[in-house]
C-alpha cells in the first residue's frame, strides 16, 4: 500500500504542474498586472509611475512565462510564473498583492470553516443515512412516495432560502440565536447551531434521495434475502448488513469531501459572518489578488488529491478484498 | 459493548447540551451576538464589509479605511462638526495656518496678491503642546531611554504574532518633526502614496526627493535581501522643515488656496520616526506587523484589536490630550438637541466594535434587534424603513418609529454622471453638431425617473458638476441647466422630447438617422454590469434613446477592459462618478480640465473634455478665494460646460442614515473622517431596549420536538406491524408446504 501512496503522490505533482499553468493562463488572460496594479492603488490619482512601482515591488515587472532576455534556465525562472509558482510545492504560500501573508490567514480563516463544515458534515451524514434507510425500510409505500418528492422539493430550494428563511425564522422571530456573528471557544457555538441545522437541512433533499438509491440497490441483493431468511429483524438487516455493503459508494462520496471541509462554504459564511475559507478565493479573484488565488487553488488541487488518495485507501478498510496495487 | 457506546453517547450529547447552555443561555437575551459582560457597557456597534487594505495615513484613501485612521491619526486641521458650509478649524494645530506669499527674489506679498506674482507660499504650523501618543512598542524605552524593541533578533519575534504580544509600550510627545516625517514619507517608494503625484507638482523639492529616495533604497536593495530600512531623517526636504520644536513648515510652489484642506486629511497626520524603524525590522512584515494594520496615532482611539477576517477593535487611547464638543453649529442644530453636549470632554464611547458583515440583510435584522446602532438602508430593506409621499417627501414607517429610530437624510458631496468621450468623433467634439446631439441625448435621459426607479428616490438630479454644499453651487432658477430644463411653477422641468428631437435634427439626426446617409446612427454604451438589477438598468438607457428613434448598443465588458478603454479613448458613452476630496468647486471643476484629461494626460477628466475658454478660467479660479468674484466665474465655466455637455449631469445621491434613540449627537458630515469622538450612546437604554425586543419564543421548538416524537409513533407501530406481518408471511408458507407433504 505505502508504495501505491508513493506513486499517487508522485503522479500528483505534473498534476499540480498543470493545474497552476492553467490558473496562471487564464488568471493572467483575463488581468494584466497593470490591471492588478490598478485595482490594488485604486480609482483616484493612479500615476502610471506608480503602477509601475508596484509591479516592482511584487515582481509583476517580468514576463510571464518565457524570460527572452536572460539566457539558459534563467528564461524560465527568471518569471512571473516560476516565482510566484515554485514555493507553493514546500507550501510557502508568501504574501498577498495586498501584502497580508496567506498561510497566516489561512490558518486563522480555517477554524471557523471546520467549526461549521465538520458538525455539518457528521449530522449531515448521520440525518441523511437515517432517512434514507427510512424511507428504503418503508420502500414501495406511500412514506416512500412522499419522502421522496418531499426530497426533491428540498432539493430545488435554493441554499439561499434555507438560510434566509433560517435566520428570519429562528433568529428575528424567535429570537433563540443570533442572526450572524462569530466567536471563539464555547461562545461558538451559539453562533455555529443555525448555519450547522441549515446546512444539515439544505443537505436533506439530495442526501437521502442518493443514500436511498444505493440502500435499494443493496437490499434487493442475494444475501439480504438469506439474512430475511435467518429471520433476522428488518432493522438489523437494514442497520448491520445492508448498511455495512453499501459503505463503499458512501464511502466515495464522503471521504473525498473530508480535505474539502477545510474550504469552507461561500455563502454560509457570507450570511452569518463566519470568518473562514469559503469567501476568500471569490473576495481575492474580486480584488484580483493573484497571490491569494494561486494558493488557494493550489491548496484545493492538493486537497483534492489528498481525498482520492484517502478514498482508495478507506475502500481497503471497508472491504478487505480490495488491495492497492 | 453497546450499552458502553450508548453511555457515552449520552455523555456527549450532555456535554454538548450543556456547552450549549453556557454560551446560549447567558444573561440578557438568547440572540446577542456579543459577549453578556459588554451587555451595559459604553460600547458602541457597527460593521465593516470588507476588511480596510491600508491604515497606513500616507497610502489609505478609501472611506472604509478613514472610518478607522480618522480616529487614530490627527493632522493639524479638521472640519467643523456642526458648522455648515463646511468649515476647517484646527486639530492638533495651534490656529489655522496663515499663508505667506513670496515672489522669486523671495520678497514677502501681500495677501491679495496676483497669482502669477507668486512664486512660493510658505505655511508655517504651529502645533499644541503636550499632545501625546497612544501606547505602542515602537515607544517603549528602558530606564536609560534606550528603545526596547528597535534590534529584535528574529528570535524574539517568535512568540509574537500581534502588537498586544509586546509586554511593554511607551509613548512620547507629539512634535513638529513627526509631520514632517511624514511629509517624507508620502515620496518614499515602497508607501506607494496615491497624492505624491499631485502634491510632488507644490511641495518644493518633493519631485527631486522622490529620485533621491527611489536610489538610495534601490541602492540598499541590492545590498541586502532584506527590506532595506531608510531612516528619512536624513535625508532633508526643502519643501518640509522643522522651524522648531512644535513648529514646522511646508513650502510650496506657487499658491494653492486648497492646500489647507489636505492638512485635514490623514495624509499630513504625524507619523513618529521611531514606529518606521519598529516596523522595518526582519521579521515584522512576515508576521503583518506593519503600519497597514497596527496605526500609531494620538487621536481620541486606539486600533486594539486588529482582526479583519473577524472584528476590529477600536479603543479609548489613554493619553488623549482631550478636547470639547463644539458649542456652536447651524440654527436648528440646538432644537436637534446636538448641542447639549456642548463643552463635554469628548470621546464620550469607551470602545468601538466593528464586526464583519458581508451581507446587507443580516445587518438589518440585528439593526433593528438593536445590537446595530447605526445603519444606512440598503435597497433590499428601503420599503421596511421608508415611506415615499406623493411629493417625493420621505417618512420613516411605523414599525420603526414605534422603535424610536430617527431618520436623517444628506445630500452627498458626490455626482454621479453619463459621460461622452469628447474624443469620440460622432459624439465627442465642440462642433455644433455634436454639441447639439449631446443636448438632446441629455434631454432624454430622464434622471428624475431613473432615481426614482433605480434608488428609490435617493438622489437629486444634477444641474451640474457641483454638488449641493459646496461653494459655487446654486439653487433655485438660477441654478438650473437651461439646456435641459426650463423653470416652470417655482420648480425645474426637463424639456420635451419634441424639443429633443428639433436638436437632434438640427444635429444632422432627424428622425434619429444621419440626414446624408440614411443610416440610423448607433450609439455606445461601455459599462460594467455584471449584477442580475442591471439588466432593468441597462433596459432603461435603452428606452431612454428609444424615445428620439436612437438606438443604443450596450458594450458591456468586465472592470479591466473598461479601463484600458477609457485610457486608450476607445469608449463613446460611459458611467463615472466622483467624490470630494474636500469642499471646493476646484475639486469638482478639474474634472472638466483639459489637462487632466485621461487620454492624453492620465488624469481624471474622464471626458476628456478641452476648451480653451474654460481651461485658463480654471486657472484663474482655482486659485482665488471663495466670494462673488469667484462665484462669477463658475457661474461661466459650469455656464460652458452645460452649454457644450461633456456629461448628462446625472444624479447626486442622498444619504440615509437611521439611529436608535439611545445614539447621540448624529449629524452626517461628509467631510469630516473623525466622527466618532463627538458620538454618545446610552447603554442602559440600549440594554432595556434590546432586552424588550429580543424576548426567546420557545414554543415553537419545543412544538416542533413534540411533533417529531410523536411522528415516529407511528413509524414504530407501522415497523411492529410489518414485522409480525412478515413473520406470518414467514410461517404460513411453511405450514403450507407442510400441509401439502402430508
Amino acid at each position: 500500500m505505502l508504495a501505491y501512496i508513493i506513486r499517487r503522490i508522485l503522479y500528483a505533482i505534473p498534476i499540480l504542474i498543470g493545474v497552476n499553468i492553467l490558473t496562471f493562463s487564464l488568471f493572467f488572460v483575463v488581468n494584466s498586472p497593470d490591471n492588478m496594479a490598478r485595482m490594488h492603488l485604486g480609482m483616484k490619482r493612479v500615476t502610471p509611475e506608480a503602477i509601475e512601482n508596484w509591479k516592482i515591488e511584487r515582481g509583476y515587472d517580468k514576463p510571464l512565462l518565457y524570460n527572452e532576455e536572460t539566457g539558459g534556465a534563467g528564461a524560465l525562472t527568471d518569471t512571473i510564473f516560476f516565482e510566484k509558482s515554485a514555493r507553493l510545492f514546500v507550501f510557502e504560500f508568501g504574501r498577498s498583492d495586498a501584502g497580508r501573508d496567506i498561510g497566516y490567514d489561512i490558518q486563522q480563516r480555517m477554524w471557523p470553516s471546520l467549526a461549521i463544515a465538520v458538525p455539518t458534515f457528521i449530522i449531515g451524514l448521520l440525518v441523511t443515512i437515517t432517512f434514507a434507510m427510512l424511507v428504503a425500510f418503508f420502500r414501495a409505500t406511500y412514506v416512500d412516495y412522499w419522502g421522496v418528492i418531499l426530497c426533491v422539493v428540498m432539493m430545488s430550494i435554493s441554499g439561499l432560502f434555507y438560510i434566509i428563511g433560517g435566520q428570519y425564522l429562528i433568529s428575528k422571530v424567535l429570537h433563540l440565536v443570533p442572526i450572524s456573528g462569530y466567536d471563539t471557544g464555547v461562545s461558538a457555538l451559539k453562533f455555529i447551531i443555525l448555519p450547522v441545522i441549515i446546512g444539515v437541512i439544505g443537505g436533506i433533499g439530495a442526501g437521502t434521495r442518493w443514500y436511498r438509491t444505493i440502500f435499494l440497490e443493496e437490499v434487493s441483493k442475494d444475501y439480504v434475502r438469506t439474512a430475511r431468511a435467518k429471520g433476522l429483524s428488518e432493522l438489523v438487516v437494514l442497520f448491520k448488513h445492508v448498511l455495512k455493503n453499501a459503505m463503499i459508494p458512501i464511502l466515495t462520496a464522503c471521504v473525498s469531501q473530508i480535505p474539502f471541509l477545510f474550504m469552507g462554504s461561500l455563502l454560509i459564511e457570507s450570511f452569518f459572518g463566519i470568518p473562514g475559507l469559503g469567501s476568500y478565493t471569490i473576495d481575492a479573484i474580486q480584488r484580483q489578488d493573484f497571490a491569494i488565488v494561486r494558493s488557494m487553488v493550489f491548496l484545493g488541487s492538493v486537497l483534492y488529491i489528498v481525498g482520492l488518495i484517502m478514498t482508495d485507501i478507506s475502500y481497503t478498510l471497508v472491504n478487505p478484498r480490495i488491495r492497492l496495487s | 459493548m453497546q450499552n458502553t457506546r450508548f453511555e457515552l453517547g449520552a455523555k456527549w450529547a450532555g456535554g454538548y447540551l450543556v456547552l450549549l447552555l453556557l454560551s446560549g443561555c447567558d444573561q440578557g437575551p438568547w440572540n446577542n451576538p456579543y459577549p453578556p459582560s459588554e451587555v451595559q457597557k459604553n460600547i458602541l456597534y457597527s460593521s465593516f464589509a470588507e476588511r480596510p487594505k491600508h491604515l497606513d495615513p500616507a497610502r489609505a484613501y478609501s472611506s472604509n479605511e478613514y472610518a478607522f485612521i480618522g480616529q487614530i491619526y490627527e493632522p493639524p486641521l479638521q472640519y467643523h462638526y456642526l458648522k455648515r458650509p463646511y468649515t476647517l478649524m484646527p486639530l492638533a494645530a495651534e490656529a489655522m495656518p496663515q499663508p505667506k506669499y513670496f515672489n522669486a527674489e523671495g520678497l514677502q506679498l501681500p495677501d491679495d496678491a496676483a497669482s502669477d506674482e507668486i512664486a512660493y507660499s510658505i505655511y508655517d504650523i504651529r502645533i499644541k503642546q503636550g499632545i501625546r501618543y497612544q501606547p505602542h512598542p515602537a515607544l517603549a524605552t528602558d530606564t536609560a531611554g534606550n528603545y526596547l524593541y528597535h534590534n529584535l533578533p528574529p528570535e524574539d519575534l517568535e512568540n509574537i504574532f500581534t502588537l498586544a504580544d509586546f509586554p511593554e509600550t511607551g509613548t512620547r510627545e507629539l512634535v513638529a518633526a513627526d509631520y514632517v516625517h511624514q511629509i517624507k514619507r508620502l515620496a518614499h517608494p515602497r508607501v506607494h502614496s496615491p497624492i505624491v503625484g499631485l502634491m510632488s507638482d507644490y511641495i518644493v523639492g518633493l519631485k527631486p526627493y522622490m529620485v533621491a529616495i527611489e536610489a538610495e533604497y534601490q541602492k540598499r536593495l541590492g545590498e541586502s535581501d532584506t527590506p532595506a530600512f531608510l531612516d528619512l531623517t536624513h535625508f532633508p526636504l526643502e519643501g518640509a522643515e522643522v522651524v522648531d520644536r512644535y513648529t514646522y513648515r511646508i513650502k510650496l510652489a506657487g499658491k494653492y488656496p486648497q492646500f489647507v484642506y489636505w492638512l485635514s486629511m490623514p495624509f499630513f497626520a504625524p507619523m513618529p520616526p521611531e514606529a518606521d524603524r519598529f516596523y522595518a525590522q526582519p521579521g515584522m512584515e512576515e508576521k503583518n506587523l506593519n503600519l497597514h494594520w497596527y496605526p500609531i496615532g494620538t487621536g481620541p482611539y486606539m486600533l486594539s484589536v486588529n482582526n479583519p477576517n473577524r472584528q476590529m477593535i477600536l479603543e479609548r487611547n489613554p493619553n488623549y490630550h482631550g478636547e470639547v464638543f463644539p458649542g456652536e453649529g447651524e440654527a436648528f442644530d440646538h432644537e436637534d438637541g446636538l448641542l447639549e453636549d456642548a463643552g463635554q470632554p469628548m470621546p464620550f464611547v469607551d470602545k468601538v466594535v466593528y464586526s464583519l458583515e458581508k451581507e446587507s440583510i443580516p445587518y438589518w435584522n440585528k439593526f433593528l434587534q438593536g445590537y446595530y446602532d447605526t445603519s444606512g438602508i440598503s435597497s433590499d430593506s428601503f420599503d421596511q424603513a421608508v415611506r415615499v409621499g406623493s411629493e417625493g417627501d420621505v417618512a420613516l414607517t411605523d414599525d420603526l418609529i414605534a422603535k424610536g429610530i430617527r431618520l436623517r437624510t444628506s445630500v452627498a458631496t458626490s455626482t454621479f454622471y453619463m459621460g461622452f468621450n469628447m474624443r469620440d468623433p460622432v459624439i465627442g467634439g465642440l462642433s455644433d453638431r455634436a454639441r447639439k446631439l449631446r443636448q438632446a441625448v441629455s434631454i432624454a435621459m430622464d434622471y428624475e425617473e431613473f432615481i426614482s426607479i433605480f434608488v428609490n428616490g435617493r438622489g437629486i438630479s444634477a444641474q451640474g458638476p457641483i454638488p449641493p454644499g459646496i461653494f459655487g453651487y446654486r439653487d433655485g432658477e438660477q441654478g438650473i441647466n437651461p439646456y435641459v430644463y426650463d423653470w416652470v411653477r417655482g420648480q425645474p422641468k426637463r424639456k420635451s422630447i419634441d424639443e429633443a428631437k428639433r436638436l437632434l435634427a438640427e444635429a444632422g439626426y432627424p428622425g434619429g438617422a444621419d440626414a446624408k446617409t440614411g443610416e440610423p446612427l448607433l450609439l455606445h454604451l461601455d459599462i460594467t454590469a455584471t449584477g442580475p438589477d442591471d439588466k432593468a438598468r441597462l433596459d432603461w438607457y435603452r428606452k431612454q434613446l428609444q424615445k428620439l428613434d436612437l438606438q443604443l448598443v450596450v458594450r458591456n465588458t468586465d472592470y479591466n477592459r473598461f479601463q484600458e478603454k477609457m485610457l486608450q479613448g476607445n469608449a463613446q458613452i460611459f458611467i463615472w462618478g466622483w467624490n470630494a476630496d474636500y469642499p471646493d468647486p476646484e475639486n469638482f471643476l478639474f474634472l472638466l480640465y483639459g489637462p487632466q484629461g485621461k487620454v492624453d494626460h492620465n488624469g481624471e477628466n474622464a471626458a476628456n473634455y478641452s476648451n480653451p475658454e474654460f481651461d485658463p478660467l480654471f486657472d484663474e479660479m482655482k486659485n482665488m478665494a471663495n466670494g462673488p468674484e469667484r462665484q462669477k466665474i463658475i457661474d461661466q465655466m459650469v455656464g460652458m460646460a452645460r452649454r457644450d455637455a461633456p456629461w448628462i449631469w446625472g444624479l447626486h445621491p442622498k444619504q440615509f442614515g437611521l439611529y436608535h434613540e439611545w445614539y447621540k449627537n448624529a449629524k452626517p458630515n461628509l467631510m469630516a473622517n473623525n466622527t466618532l469622538k463627538y458620538l454618545r450612546i446610552d447603554p442602559v437604554l440600549r440594554a432595556e431596549r434590546r432586552t424588550q425586543w429580543n424576548q426567546p419564543v420557545v414554543w415553537p421548538a419545543v412544538l416542533v420536538a413534540v411533533l417529531l416524537i410523536v411522528g415516529t409513533v407511528p413509524a414504530v407501530i407501522v415497523y411492529r406491524r410489518k414485522e409480525h406481518q412478515s413473520l406470518k408471511q414467514k410461517i404460513s408458507p411453511s405450514r403450507e408446504s407442510m400441509a401439502a407433504q402430508s
